[in-house]
């Protein structure tokens, strides 16, 4: 730990990865809690396994691999948005073809690149030590289109989420909500892809905001835990995992899985607690 | 029978099918302004349906629906609207005040009110207005301490509430109630019905119930469908009604009960008993 400290002064890739980390945090605070609440934790992993036909198709065609990505995930997220509000059902298969067609179309295009396969690792479980400056500004203009976004239409996106039905009658123009609310998970797919790679992206995405659920009662307090918990990991996954020379996309999952288990725990715990406080104060007023 | 400006409802010769499963056919009903109406009939009758083609939610297949002179989605913004069953996770981290809130959406002019209300006011943010409406519509509907609670903490009857009180803070001109007794108990009841009985006062009423006994005392007419449209009169219900309606032998049990005396707020204090309700059952 010590030794990352110092590295971290003297190395500019170290403050890089430390900023690509906080900046993944922000779109893991804003956009986890709702894939949890909205209960979309699959459809976003299928858009986030799709975007490697995106990926693998722009290094064959020589572009930027992040701009594929972005255009593979926004148009993933339409289609499964499409097909669920077109036929209400299959969603569920259409997912499950949009994920494995797209890793094999990736793979496929990547096997035709010469000299690209070590990009494939990266793809899949993230380089954070390799994030370019330019990579840094672009996902900056994601996570403000994040912000810019959900700071506008909180309450739309917060009616959708909650009860469409009512929404609907209410006037809001549910299914481009619903649509945007897709995009924006894309878009947060991407940003994410950089630091734990598209395998991992899901458990980014939905653990800190999970875990932060177990401690508040409102989408707000879940989007602000959310950010918290996402850039303590992110950060601590890369202290520690810098040492001893550990991939740090795999060493932030791991640490987000055991937060989230103790957190778990404790507030079942917790939970016990009160439930037997609250028995012993009514039979004692009794 | 001519739909026309002055019909709060006007339904004719509507039919609906969920794929070749008929559910409503040539139903033709006109709930006037100002009236409160019950729909009964049994399960499967097609009441939620009818509810839903009023709401806009679903489209005719035959005949035509007016609400409010208009069609029905254009008429939305002056619906509220409880469902019998809420349509959201239990478990959904939101406090009851935000809850209701929605409620609020669409109400105001310009780009964000096309959008739902969204640009309109402080970015995502509510205006006090809002916020004050939606407390004091708490306190009307008696849940006014319930306001910064977790939608998930609430029993039924104080979700019934909730619910009663995010379809008036949209103030709607027409409300309709799916069953919003279904599942809470008699003693409730009752005060839920007090409840829309002054609300009738401003607003006109529309309740589906499988109960006829015991909304007969409090809407101004009862309308029975079956399918299609058995009877709409106001006069009492006798048992050779109730065959046509259920179509099979009930049982009626009829029960003097206090349906329109007011005992506060106190529950203990009722002391009818749930038998001194009117009451159907299959025998």
């Amino acid at each position: 730990m010590p030794e990352f400290f110092t590295a971290l002064l003297e190395h500019g890739f170290l403050q890089q990865a430390l900023i690509a980390g906080l900046l993944a945090s922000i779109g893991c605070g804003l956009i986890g809690p709702f894939v949890v609440v909205k209960r979309i934790t699959f459809l976003a992993g299928g858009i986030a396994h799709s975007v490697l036909a995106g990926m693998g198709a722009a290094l064959f065609y020589g572009f930027d691999p992040l701009a594929g990505a972005l255009a593979a995930a926004v148009i993933a997220a339409l289609l499964i948005g499409w097909v669920r509000l077109r036929w209400r059902t299959g969603e569920d298969t259409a997912i499950g073809a949009l994920w494995a067609i797209g890793m094999a179309v990736g793979i496929l295009f990547v096997s035709q690149t010469p000299g690209y396969a070590t990009d494939l690792m990266s793809f899949l479980f993230g380089n954070i030590l390799l994030v370019p400056t330019r990579e840094l500004w672009f996902m900056a203009l994601l996570d403000l289109v994040l912000l810019l976004s959900v700071a506008l239409f909180y309450r739309q996106f917060v009616a959708v989420a909650f009860d469409e039905e009512f929404a609907r009658l209410r006037a809001v123009p549910v299914d481009l909500f619903y649509l945007l609310l897709l995009v924006l998970v894309a878009v947060t797919v991407v940003l994410m892809i950089q630091v734990v790679g598209l395998i991992l992206v899901i458990a980014l995405l939905t653990l800190p905001a999970a875990t932060a659920g177990q401690w508040t009662g409102t989408l707000a307090g879940m989007m602000l835990g959310a950010t918290l918990i996402g850039a303590l990991l992110t950060s601590s996954g890369l202290a520690l995992s810098y040492a001893p020379d550990l991939p740090t996309g795999p060493t932030i999952i791991l640490l987000a899985g055991a937060l989230y288990l103790v957190s778990a725990v404790s507030a079942g715990v917790r939970a016990k607690r009160r439930a037997e406080q609250a028995v012993r104060a009514t039979t004692t007023r009794d | 029978m001519r739909p026309s400006s002055t019909a709060a409802i006007a339904v004719e010769h509507l039919g609906f099918a969920y794929g070749d499963v008929s559910v409503l056919e040539d139903v033709s009903l006109r709930v006037e302004t100002g009236e409160f109406l019950g729909l009964v009939g049994p399960n499967a009758g097609g009441k939620s349906t009818l509810l839903k083609l009023v709401l806009g939610l679903l489209r005719p297949q035959q005949g035509q629906i007016q609400v409010l002179g208009a069609p029905p989605k254009q008429a939305r913004r002056h619906l509220g609207y409880v469902p019998q069953y809420p349509a959201f996770p239990r478990d959904f981290p939101i406090q009851v005040l935000d809850v209701v809130l929605m409620g609020r959406l669409g109400l105001s002019g310009g780009l964000g009110g096309r959008l739902g209300g969204g640009l309109s006011s402080h970015f995502g943010a509510w205006r006090r207005r809002d916020r004050e409406i939606a407390r004091q519509t708490l306190v009307d509907v008696e849940a006014g301490d319930l306001a910064l609670k977790p939608i998930g903490a609430l029993s039924g009857g104080q979700l019934q509430r909730v619910l009663l009180a995010r379809a008036l803070v949209s103030e709607p001109k027409i409300l309709i109630l799916d069953e919003p007794t279904a599942n809470i108990d008699q003693r409730l009841e009752g005060e839920i019905f007090e409840l829309l009985a002054a609300l009738n006062q401003q607003l006109t009423i529309v309740v589906v119930s499988h109960d006829i006994g015991f909304i007969s005392s409090y809407v101004s007419r009862v309308a029975c469908l079956n399918r299609t449209l058995i009877c709409h009169r106001t006069e009492a219900i006798d048992g050779s009604l109730i065959n046509d309606l259920y179509g099979e032998q009930v049982r009626m049990i009829s029960h003097e009960h206090s349906g329109h005396e007011h005992s506060g707020h106190g529950h203990s204090e009722h002391e009818h008993s749930e038998n001194e309700h009117e009451h159907l059952k299959h025998a």
